[in-house]
């Protein structure tokens, strides 16, 4: 394993910083909000761990792409550590979704179309690690780990394009509502601030995580071709 | 591709397929072909696959008479939903033996050494499924009729299972050639296909429901447009990636 780049333990630090601002943010410096009231705040993270996870699943499909390429298994790494570092967060995002749902929808639960598209991508990607963990050969297991993260992004926004031809009760925050969406309120210029702020400090949590997966990722690897030597 | 060194180490493909002296496109006919006949002839003779497909698809149905009380007020409502649950679970029966098929005694291995092209080998087989599909439906769909006296004849509900199915199938075809190569194989397959074809199976039952409700055309339309998309995007991508799927 070679050492710990600088870089690395400066993106730490600035992650620990940037989450602890954030969270002082989101509680002490946004204003609350008229009619929900504290419940309203899940939002800033809810919205910025929907984000991650959209990003994570995006960075692997490409990186499948990539890897289908040209073949080599730095990609493959790369791809599966953004795809667990995206099912974690949306999998926080859909919790944290379900905490403001129940005071503001009156219900844990709705086949709102972002919400049935969250998750039947949690299942896409579930799909991703068991099809991964029944292959043993490392190369075999990268050709259709990139296959399946192309195939299932792809069906993405298909699915909540058909999803979306039913009705939705889920706010938009930017961008218009449809009628009928429950919940939403205009953000003041200091709640759009640490809304952004969130954004930015889990685009910066993504990119430390990935980092950090996708060393031991190729540590793992390492482990895997040393052992293959030692059978042979 | 790799047709030039492995027609070189086997004299005999050359002498039996004689690829350089065809034109590439009626060699691509010829192989797709081939391997869709291969496949009817083996279940013409076999039947294990239909007849698994449709005595599983009926029963299916019969467990939806009880499970949902298809009475005759909400039958028109439930019905194109039970219908597509239907096919969905007995494709997944058909997708698994046909690519298992392959996988046993080293069938696909000898299919990928022919000097044909690659594709044509995923459309060959995704067309066998896709007829083994639509026999099971062309006996599920008037089956359904008689026991629930319900007229399914109807065009656009036609149209709307052949779109489903070549949608089904095309994903179906490349997610079963990857399920087979697991350690879990054949209960991999509906974990694997289900979420990602959500948007067929979606579009497929509102667009048949509204066939069956007599629904305006603009409200059907958009599901057709999708069902539409979904086949000519995951035909296209399928195709590009069986590649990687199939190479050693």
């Amino acid at each position: 394993m070679d050492k710990k780049p600088g870089l690395l333990t400066v993106l730490d630090a600035v992650t620990i910083i940037t989450l602890l601002v954030a969270t002082w943010m989101v509680f002490f410096f946004a204003p609350v909000e008229a009619v929900m009231g504290l419940v309203q705040k899940v939002f800033y993270f809810h919205v910025a761990s929907a984000w991650v996870g959209m990003l994570g699943f995006l960075v692997a499909a490409v990186a499948g792409g990539i890897y289908l390429a040209k073949g080599d298994r730095k990609w493959d790494i790369l791809g599966l550590a953004s795809v667990e570092i995206g099912l974690a967060f949306t999998f926080i995002a859909t919790v944290t979704g379900s905490i403001w749902a129940r005071p503001i929808w009156n219900t844990w639960w709705t086949w709102d179309p972002r919400l049935t598209t969250t998750t039947i991508m949690l299942l896409i990607y579930a799909a991703y690690l068991m099809l991964r963990s029944g292959l043993e050969d490392p190369d075999r297991r990268a050709r259709f780990g990139a296959v399946y993260a192309i195939i299932g992004f792809l069906s993405v926004p298909l699915t909540f394009f058909s999803a979306r031809l039913f009705r939705t009760i889920h706010p938009v925050v930017i961008g218009t509502n449809q009628p009928g969406a429950e919940g939403s309120f205009d953000m003041t210029g200091d709640m759009r601030l640490v809304f952004f702020f969130s954004l930015f400090t889990f685009t910066i949590i993504f990119v430390d995580l990935l980092w950090h997966r996708v060393r031991l990722g190729r540590l793992q690897d390492k482990v895997e071709q040393l052992k293959l030597r030692f059978n042979a | 591709m790799s047709e030039v060194h492995v027609a070189k180490d086997n004299p005999q493909v050359v002498a039996d397929q004689r690829p350089a002296t065809r034109g590439a496109r009626s060699g691509f006919l010829r192989a797709l072909s081939a391997i869709v006949w291969k496949d009817l002839a083996a279940e013409l003779r076999s039947r294990e696959m239909l007849s698994a497909m449709l005595v599983f698809a009926l029963l299916v149905i019969i467990i939806f008479n009880f499970a949902l009380e298809l009475d005759a007020k909400t039958r028109y409502s439930v019905t194109s939903g039970v219908l597509w649950v239907t096919f969905a679970f007995a494709g997944t029966l058909g997708l698994n033996r046909s690519m298992a098929m392959e996988k046993d005694r080293g069938c696909l291995d000898g299919l990928l050494l022919a000097p044909v092209d690659r594709s044509a080998i995923y459309f060959g087989k995704a067309i066998g499924n896709l007829i083994f599909m639509l026999i099971v439906e062309a006996i599920v769909l008037p089956v359904y009729s008689v026991l629930y006296n319900v007229n399914l004849f109807n065009p656009g509900l036609i149209l709307v299972v052949l779109l489903g199915s070549i949608g089904y199938v095309a994903v179906g075809t490349l997610l079963s050639s990857m399920a087979v190569q697991t350690r879990t194989r054949d209960i991999l397959l509906p974990i694997l296909l289900f979420p990602v074809i959500i948007p067929v199976f979606i579009a497929a039952v509102k667009a048949c429901g509204g066939f069956l409700q007599g629904a305006p055309m603009d409200e059907i339309m958009p599901w057709l447009n999708l069902l539409i998309v979904y086949d000519v995007v995951f035909t296209a991508v399928s195709f590009m990636v069986f590649d990687y799927i199939v190479e050693e």
